[in-house]
């Protein structure tokens, strides 16, 4: 007995030496194993009377709890102790760029012009396209502009080489033919968006061969100019995120009438300020509306019209119309 | 439309400013696009005569001018202008005044010799551009009277944006009755001229052009003096409109133009034989015009002919032989009425634009003529003298446009606008624009004056209204119409979603101009089915763009020559091809070139190659839910991509697209000096998505076996893939390959594949013997028809 505990203390005192688990886990070997020193006395039990046995049993019990405690212990401070080094050791320089899978970006128009048709989406209106080579009648004809009509000459028209059956095609030059085709078979109420690229035969410094275009259409039973007002002050207040002054003012488009252009008040660096010109609109004239088989008197209708390219200029803060068209990764990165 | 304010202002009463009434027209629609100030600054500036003129005796270009400024001694002036000359009236800057551009005049001494004052140019008074010499003023100009009073300044050119259908505000005529409905004012004009006829020639006047020429107004006036010359008021009208002033006659029909809006033409009378004939030309009629140009004509022009040739284009252009010289002292004036329909886009088929062809397609008031003959005429006896002969008077009435009444309803008006105007309104907005207006029983009838050619319709009254009430008093509204709800199809992907799946994958939007040059299309293979246009704005811009990718690589090179090594766009818009209709194809295409990765510290730095846009390819395929649908093919392929390196994609064996790099000899030709690899790819197909439609997760697990094998160089993955695949089924759920080598250890022509084979069957566990029988029946299958051999 005293053997045991004699050597339990020795035991204690060699697990709080041990200093690796390796070591503790050879202790716990030698000292509780199958071959240990507190099984071997378990095993002498036997031998014994029932009720030595019983009094010997819970000694060596109690050894065996006390080691298995200390052991515990011991492993404890062992792995906190391994996990500490461990974590001294894996010491980051977290200040090191992260791996780079690289950041692209959309175009600066892309991202004006999505978010353009995603403020009328909300509003109800669902995207329309058509056709970028264009007939005459979509583009000119059924939008009201007569052959030869001086208000054709306001557009710059590129045309196709070869005729084709439907008579000279040309490169639309506004989004407005979409109307006729998005009105075409079918009855009011219609509200579309219309995005798209336009072509004008114009190049300089304020003037892109190829540019684009947002066209709106809302047709139904009461639709006025002063809803297309409200319409557009709203889309421009969403736009920008703030307020503007804004005026309507009278204009001229053989497919509207009355027909108004839409300026803003536009404060500039230097703190001066002036209206800038950025919607074309209009109440669908009831020839249009005629074209296309649609009831004149019946529906009302308004459509407007707006150029991209202006709307990011301003957003963004673009100063250079030509900077869009010669994507530059240094001007594209700009807008990652 | 240019015009001097003051002109203007004495033709009707305005009770605002200059910002105010620049305000008040752009807000009518009436667009100011230029507003220049003139003769602002000019106190100090006088008449004055140069009296004396000797040569500075220590400069060769300057002048020492005695001048009488209508006070006391002449004044000692060193001057340096050219046309400086004893007799001529200038203006003079006296000593205190401060002009326009900033000078301020102070006693000085020129090379030695006093100077009490500065003899002036138009320029430098702020009064025009000229400054080619001193401005020099008429004879009769009243030496010392300040040169502002004497010139009627200050004034202000103002310039107007006019839009087609307002051809009436071409002339201050109609401009004035716009400006007196906006301001509530009344106009002042001048009372119709009468002008007494003292002359007896005559000449017949035929009209043979039916409803494209239904009134013809012609005048002899004999004798006028050829040197006579404009007197300074008219000069300086003209001038503020833009016009030069050149000879007497061209002057007053160009100032009975801008009055009126009528255009008018002069000819030399003793050029004409016989009766003035107005008639179609024949097809291939020549006549050579006023600017020197020879028009070929067709039976499209109206032609101004006498009994033997042709005169002028009606409406256009006179011609050059029959035009009024300086020493013409006989004129033909006519003043005729030509239909806007048989004058729209003539003078551009000719290559002009002419004052009168910009009015006559938009139209002219038919009622004109006569007014305009008579101011004419009245102005060129005040300025030339002469004897006008009697109005020789042509014209087809029931050719004339007839004034037609059209009817607005009250209710009407109310929907479009959205606002109600009161009746009294409505009433006086029309009668102060010069409509008749009577009152109906749900509205009115307007019959507009001849001069407005845009009041067809109802709509065309509306716009009146909403035009004088002011787009400003119009209450903004929310539209509350039906609405539909748009249902957007969950099978298929955004565009949007599209680009931004591309930018994470590192890649920049690009947005090339849609057309390029024939050449360099030629350079990469694109010669047929390639859409052309008629006009295009330069050789580099002249055919629709057949694929993204020559443009897009013209973007790559652009950024390479900016010091940008590593260069990743896309773009997606459309290509087009030659067809009736023209085909447009929405694609998508990608170049990239550099290193695989951006240049970073934790990853081995590699070049890109096809197998990086490869995985773009599948990345994008994938998002589609259907990649079985999809296949490359080493064949067929485009010259511009490399033989070996490059791939046609198919999507149900239907070709949509390429990819792979850039054939080395087209990039030695466009110069890039890197590797390229591009893809293109008809857009359509990449947005088609599947819809889900969701499976019992399986319940029992997957077993994972490894193998190596050995097989020639020549056996693609997707053999060894479709032999795997045939040959275990459905209990194949997924063949991985995990590496891939040859060289040291491996024979000369073979490589060494090692690939997962993951097995589950649906309806129990697999057995070790399950796996072990997969692995043997895979292997036997990769060694009968890959030539495999099981890798140790």
């Amino acid at each position: 007995m005293d053997d045991l505990d004699s050597r339990a203390a020795q035991a204690l005192a060699d697990i709080e030496k041990a200093d690796t688990l390796e070591a503790l886990e050879a202790l716990r070997v030698g000292l509780l194993g199958k071959s240990g020193i507190v099984t071997a006395a378990l095993k002498t039990l036997g031998a014994l009377a029932p009720d030595e046995r019983k009094a010997r049993g819970a000694e060596v019990n109690k050894v065996k709890d006390r080691l298995a405690d200390a052991l515990a212990a011991r492993k404890r401070v062992l792995e906190q102790a391994e996990l500490d080094r461990r974590l001294a050791s894996e010491r980051l320089d977290i200040s090191l760029p992260g791996r780079d899978g690289g950041r692209g970006g959309i175009h600066p128009i892309t991202r004006a012009l999505e978010r353009i048709a995603s403020i009328f989406a909300r509003l109800g209106y669902q995207r329309a396209d058509g056709p970028e080579i264009e007939d005459d009648w979509h583009n000119f004809e059924a939008l009201n502009f007569p052959p030869h009509h001086p208000a054709r000459a306001m557009h710059d028209t590129f045309y196709i080489a070869d005729e084709g059956s439907g008579g000279r095609r040309l490169l639309r030059t506004h989004t407005s033919p979409v109307q006729i085709r998005a009105m075409a078979g079918r009855q009011p109420p219609i509200r579309i968006i219309a995005p798209g690229k336009v072509y004008r035969s114009d190049s300089d410094q304020t003037h892109s061969p190829m540019f684009h275009q947002v066209e709106g259409l809302l047709v139904d039973e009461t639709s006025s100019f002063a809803d297309l007002k409200g319409t557009l002050a709203e889309f421009v207040r969403a736009f920008f995120e703030r307020d503007f002054e804004m005026r309507f003012r009278p204009s001229y488009f053989p497919f509207t009438e009355p027909s108004a252009e839409v300026d803003i008040r536009w404060e500039t660096e230097d703190g001066q300020s002036r209206w800038l010109e950025v919607l074309g609109c209009g109440m669908v004239h009831p020839n249009v509306l005629k074209n296309c088989g649609i009831d004149p008197e019946r529906y009302t209708g308004f459509a407007f019209g707006l150029g991209v390219e202006r709307f990011a200029m301003l957003r963004y803060g673009v100063s250079d119309l030509r900077a869009f068209f010669e994507n530059d990764l240094r001007f594209l990165k700009q807008f990652a | 439309m240019k015009f001097s304010e003051n002109w203007l202002r004495e033709l009707v009463e305005i009770r605002a400013d200059r910002a105010a009434l620049a305000h008040a027209l752009t807000m009518a629609g009436l667009e100011v696009e230029e507003l220049t100030p003139l003769g602002d600054g000019l106190a100090g500036v006088v008449v004055a005569e140069i009296v004396g003129a000797e040569k500075h005796p220590q400069a060769d270009r300057l002048q020492v001018c005695k001048v009488n400024a209508g006070q006391g001694e002449p004044l000692q002036i060193v001057c340096g202008a050219p046309n400086a000359r004893v007799g001529i009236k200038v203006p003079l800057a006296k000593i205190g005044a401060e002009l326009p551009g900033g000078i301020s005049i102070k006693a000085a001494k020129l090379r030695g010799v006093e100077s009490s004052g500065m003899l002036c140019s138009a320029k430098e008074l702020g009064i025009d551009t000229d400054a080619s010499g001193l401005l020099e003023l008429p004879a009769d100009a009243p030496v010392g009277q300040p040169l502002a009073d004497y010139l009627g300044l200050p004034d202000a050119s103002i310039e107007l944006k006019l839009t087609p259908n307002r051809p009436d505000c071409l002339g201050l005529f109609g401009l004035a009755h716009d400006v007196a409905a906006l301001f509530g004012s009344t106009v002042k004009l001048p009372v119709q001229a009468t002008v007494p006829v003292t002359g007896p020639s005559r000449r017949g006047i035929r009209l043979e052009a039916g409803k494209d020429a239904p009134r013809y107004l012609g005048r002899i006036v004999e004798g006028i003096d050829p040197a006579a010359r404009t007197p300074l008021w008219l000069a300086e009208r003209l001038r503020r409109a833009g016009l030069r002033p050149i000879s007497a006659v061209v002057d007053v029909t160009n100032y009975v133009m801008l009055e009126l809006g009528q255009p008018l033409h002069a000819f030399d009378n003793d050029t004409l034989e016989g009766d003035i004939v107005v008639r179609h030309a024949r097809v291939g009629e020549l006549l050579k015009l006023l600017d020197g140009s020879e028009a070929k004509l067709d039976e499209g022009f109206v032609l101004i002919a006498d009994e033997h040739k042709a005169l002028a284009v009606a409406g256009v252009m006179g011609g050059y032989d029959s035009r009024v010289t300086d020493v013409t002292r006989n004129v033909f004036l006519e003043s005729a009425h030509f239909a806007p329909a048989a004058i729209m886009g003539r003078a551009r088929k000719l290559g002009l634009h002419t004052d009168a062809s910009h009015r006559f397609e938009r139209g002219v008031d038919p009622e004109l003529p006569s007014r305009a003959l008579e101011r004419a005429t009245e102005l060129l006896l005040a300025i030339a003298g002469g004897h006008a002969g009697p109005v020789l008077v042509a014209e087809s009435p029931a050719d004339l446009p007839l004034p037609v009444p059209v009817a607005l309803r009250r209710t009407r008006l109310k929907r479009v606008l959205g606002v109600d105007v009161a009746d009294a309104e409505v009433g006086r907005i029309f009668t102060a624009l010069g409509m008749r207006v009577e009152e109906t029983a749900d509205g009115w009838r307007i019959t507009a004056p001849s001069s407005r050619f845009d009041i067809e319709r109802e709509e065309d009254l509306i716009e009146e209204v909403a035009r004088i009430f002011g787009y400003d008093n119009i209450p903004t509204a929310t539209p509350a119409g039906a609405l539909t709800l748009a249902i957007e199809p969950e099978a298929r992907i955004g565009e949007l979603a599209l680009r931004e799946q591309l930018a994470a994958r590192d890649y920049y939007e690009a947005v090339n101009l849609s057309f390029v040059a024939a050449d360099l299309l030629a350079s990469w293979g694109f010669t047929e089915r390639l859409v052309h246009l008629a006009n295009p704005l330069s050789a580099d811009l002249a055919v629709m763009r057949p694929s993204l990718l020559p443009g897009l690589i013209e973007a790559l090179r652009h950024n390479r020559a900016r010091q940008q090594e590593r260069v990743r766009l896309f773009e997606l818009a459309r290509v087009f091809g030659a067809g009736d209709p023209p085909v447009e194809t929405p694609s998508l295409a990608i170049v990239a070139c550099g290193s695989a990765l951006a240049e970073q510290w934790g990853e081995p730095s590699r070049e890109l190659d096809f197998h990086d846009l490869k995985g773009d390819l599948d990345t994008l395929v994938a998002w589609g839910g259907e990649p079985q649908r999809w296949s490359v093919h080493a064949d067929g392929l485009p010259g511009w991509l490399h033989p070996g390196r490059g791939a046609r994609v198919a999507r149900d064996g239907v070709t949509v697209g390429y990819l792979g790099a850039l054939h080395p000899q087209l990039a030695r030709a466009l110069d890039l000096g890197a590797d390229v690899h591009v893809l293109e790819l008809a857009l359509e197909p990449l947005l088609v998505r599947r819809l889900p439609q969701a499976r019992a997760v399986p319940r029992f697990p997957a077993v994972r076996r490894d193998i190596a094998v050995d097989l020639p160089e020549s056996v693609s993955w997707s053999q060894i893939e479709q032999t795997v695949r045939r040959t275990l089924g459905e209990g194949l759920k997924e063949l991985r390959l995990f590496d891939r080598y040859s060289g040291k250890g491996v024979e000369a022509g073979r490589k060494s594949l090692a690939m997962g084979l993951i097995l589950q069957d649906a309806s129990r566990t697999l057995t070790d013997d399950d796996a072990d029988r997969c692995v043997r029946e895979a292997i036997a299958a990769l060694e009968q028809s890959c030539k495999a051999k099981l890798r140790g």
